[in-house]
């Protein structure tokens, strides 16, 4: 080819990525919103503030921005992805690192578009595809309640993502592809409380985001793989559709109960990342609560337990005789409390079968379980166990884990368990 | 029979192997500092550590520990010549019935192991799942800190100023 030839090649592509470039550019700018003097706390109705604190027990918005031993709203819980590290931020009204300089309108689309103040786009670790559909009036609420918390001056670590996705424009694209927010449009057919239930589920609450499955993108998987089962810091959150694993049915009963303490007497303790969530559910208004678990319990009305509660198996003899080792270890560390007629069984704690952990698709909740042990999720007094991670090495704790499936399970055997309690060590938090 | 190795020494003993360390230490090797409080690993009285690390012996099976060490706070100091983590609970005054004690003092054993510079959230977090009924926490944080100089660091307070 001439040189004329190349030359004019080369101009053409620079062009056009020129172009695309400037394509890309308009798409992902957003402009920066004027910073306001942090609002007078005074000057927020205090029936607003308080609508907002439910709001916000129902968000669950803490459990990331608040850090282990941290105080609530100023940020630096670490959520862990597969693309990197990312820190809840400051949400107190400090205005240098806080969003005590963010007017009304900039935090509504921080809710709604996932834009920060001054223009950057915001990881879909903060859950705005939710939030998108909260209501104006429960936005403004929200606002009010954080507008009115002490403000902390506090900056979380910085983020640690894989090069180049600390790059915040890429999320613009992220955005193209994902990004398509619906509102909750309320169902006529259904009752108030299902529709409430649903609204608050689906939006604030954003319940999906753990217990939906994700694609390679990260995007929560919706349609038919919504509340198909997902992962949450380590831990398995189980379907709640016509999949949910339970042994016994999700009633709006026992669902409201399992939500307000933490426990439910027919499934078991709340674990993991659902006990902050409970901790926060018990302090929230009743009735919303409700409306979720009419909500929920409806996902999982055409569930296996939903339609007749199993029969469950104590295999005992047998599981001894296939893991002798496991029912030695089970004898001397688990069946003080776990064994039928032991103490915590006669306290009225959920028998072992009726874990769900034992019949879930893989052995991660019954593994962290017994590695992390559980804290009490609502009060101090309440469902606790002790951890084991020290006492047991990873081998130990498959064996038990192999010994109590052979027991009570009612799913295929898991396989590769020593393996998974290695993975489960590193990225339970 | 099981093998162990407890406080630097080796021991033989012909137990089931379910049978809890906690029995085994207190029961026929006679080391009494590990008590027995509620069985359930909820009250912390029988911490032990094992391989540098605390664990409830009521609810560690014997069997289980293998080539791991243990020690219990016979190996960490007498009463004539306590150890440092002994003699900074000794200085704090941090026992009252002393029940839970040994259990405390094994804890903090295995967190100043870890680091000697814990931040005030890793020594609280670290001391929790002992629980004192006679009330005296705040002497018994007040010792682990004390100890944590005595080894060289300190417990390093989280800044977070407020404005």
């Amino acid at each position: 080819m001439s040189r004329p030839g190349i030359r004019r090649i080369v101009v053409i592509a620079v062009v056009l990525l020129g172009l695309c470039g400037i394509a890309f550019a308009a798409i992902a700018y957003r402009p920066a919103i004027a910073r306001v003097t942090r609002p007078d706390p005074r000057q927020f109705d205090p029936a607003l503030v308080a609508r907002g604190a439910n709001l916000a027990r129902l968000g669950n918005c803490v459990s990331c921005h608040q850090a282990a031993g941290g105080r609530p709203y100023v940020g630096g819980y670490p959520i862990k992805t597969p693309f990197g590290t990312i820190y809840g931020s400051n949400i107190t009204p400090d205005s240098a690192t806080g969003i005590g300089s963010w007017s009304p309108a900039a935090f509504r689309r921080a809710m709604r578009e996932g834009v920060g103040r001054d223009g950057s786009h915001l990881y879909p670790a903060f859950p705005y595809t939710h939030y998108a559909g909260v209501a104006d009036g429960d936005v403004d609420a929200l606002y009010a309640f954080l507008m009115t918390r002490p403000a902390v001056r506090a900056v979380p670590p910085a983020n640690r993502m894989i090069p180049p996705l600390g790059f915040r424009p890429l999320l613009a694209g992220w955005k193209l592809l994902f990004f398509d927010p619906q509102p909750v449009v309320a169902d006529p057919r259904q009752s108030a409380a299902w529709n409430r239930g649903r609204y608050i589920g689906e939006t604030l609450a954003h319940c999906t985001a753990c217990h939906s499955p994700r694609g390679l993108l990260q995007q929560e998987k919706r349609g038919d793989r919504a509340y198909d089962g997902g992962w949450s810091g380590g831990w398995y959150a189980p379907p709640i559709n016509a999949r949910s694993p339970a042994v016994r049915a999700w009633t709006v009963e026992r669902l409201d109960a399992y939500f307000r303490t933490g426990l439910s007497t027919a499934h078991a303790a709340a674990a993991g990342p659902m006990g902050p969530v409970t901790y926060n559910l018990a302090r929230a208004e009743p009735a919303d609560v409700r409306a979720m678990a009419t909500y929920y319990a409806w996902q999982m009305r055409a569930a296996p337990a939903a339609r007749a509660e199993p029969r469950l198996p104590d295999r005992r003899a047998l599981a001894g005789q296939r893991h002798p080792e496991g029912a030695r270890l089970y004898d001397g560390a688990c069946a003080v409390c776990h064994e039928p007629g032991a103490a915590m069984m006669v306290a009225g704690r959920p028998a072992l079968p009726l874990g769900t952990p034992l019949h879930e698709a893989n052995p991660r909740d019954t593994i962290q379980v017994i590695l992390k042990g559980l804290k009490p999720p609502v009060a101090p007094r309440g469902p606790y166990m002790p951890a084991f991670a020290d006492a047991l090495d990873d081998r130990q704790v498959a064996e038990i884990v192999a010994y109590l499936q052979a027991r009570h399970g009612t799913g295929p055997a898991w396989p590769d368990l020593e393996t998974d309690v290695a993975a489960a060590r590193k990225e339970g938090e | 029979m099981i093998d162990l190795t407890v406080n630097g020494a080796t021991a033989r003993v012909d137990v089931d192997p379910a049978t809890p360390l906690l029995y085994v230490l207190r029961d026929d090797l006679r080391l009494h500092a590990a008590k027995f409080g509620c069985g359930l690993g909820q009250c912390g009285a029988c911490t032990v550590l094992v391989d540098d690390r605390p664990v409830f012996a009521c609810l560690l099976p014997v069997g289980a520990v293998g080539a791991r060490t243990v020690t219990t706070v016979e190996g960490l100091g007498s009463a004539a010549a306590p150890g440092d983590v002994q003699r900074a609970f000794l200085h704090e005054q941090a026992a009252q019935c002393g029940y839970c004690i040994p259990g405390m003092i094994a804890r903090a054993e295995g967190l100043l192991r870890k680091t000697v510079t814990p931040t005030e959230t890793e020594l609280r977090s670290a001391m929790a799942p002992s629980l004192c009924r006679c009330g005296t926490h705040m002497r018994i944080l007040r010792a682990v800190r004390r100890a944590a100089v005595m080894r060289g660091g300190g417990v390093v307070e989280p800044a977070e100023p407020v404005t």
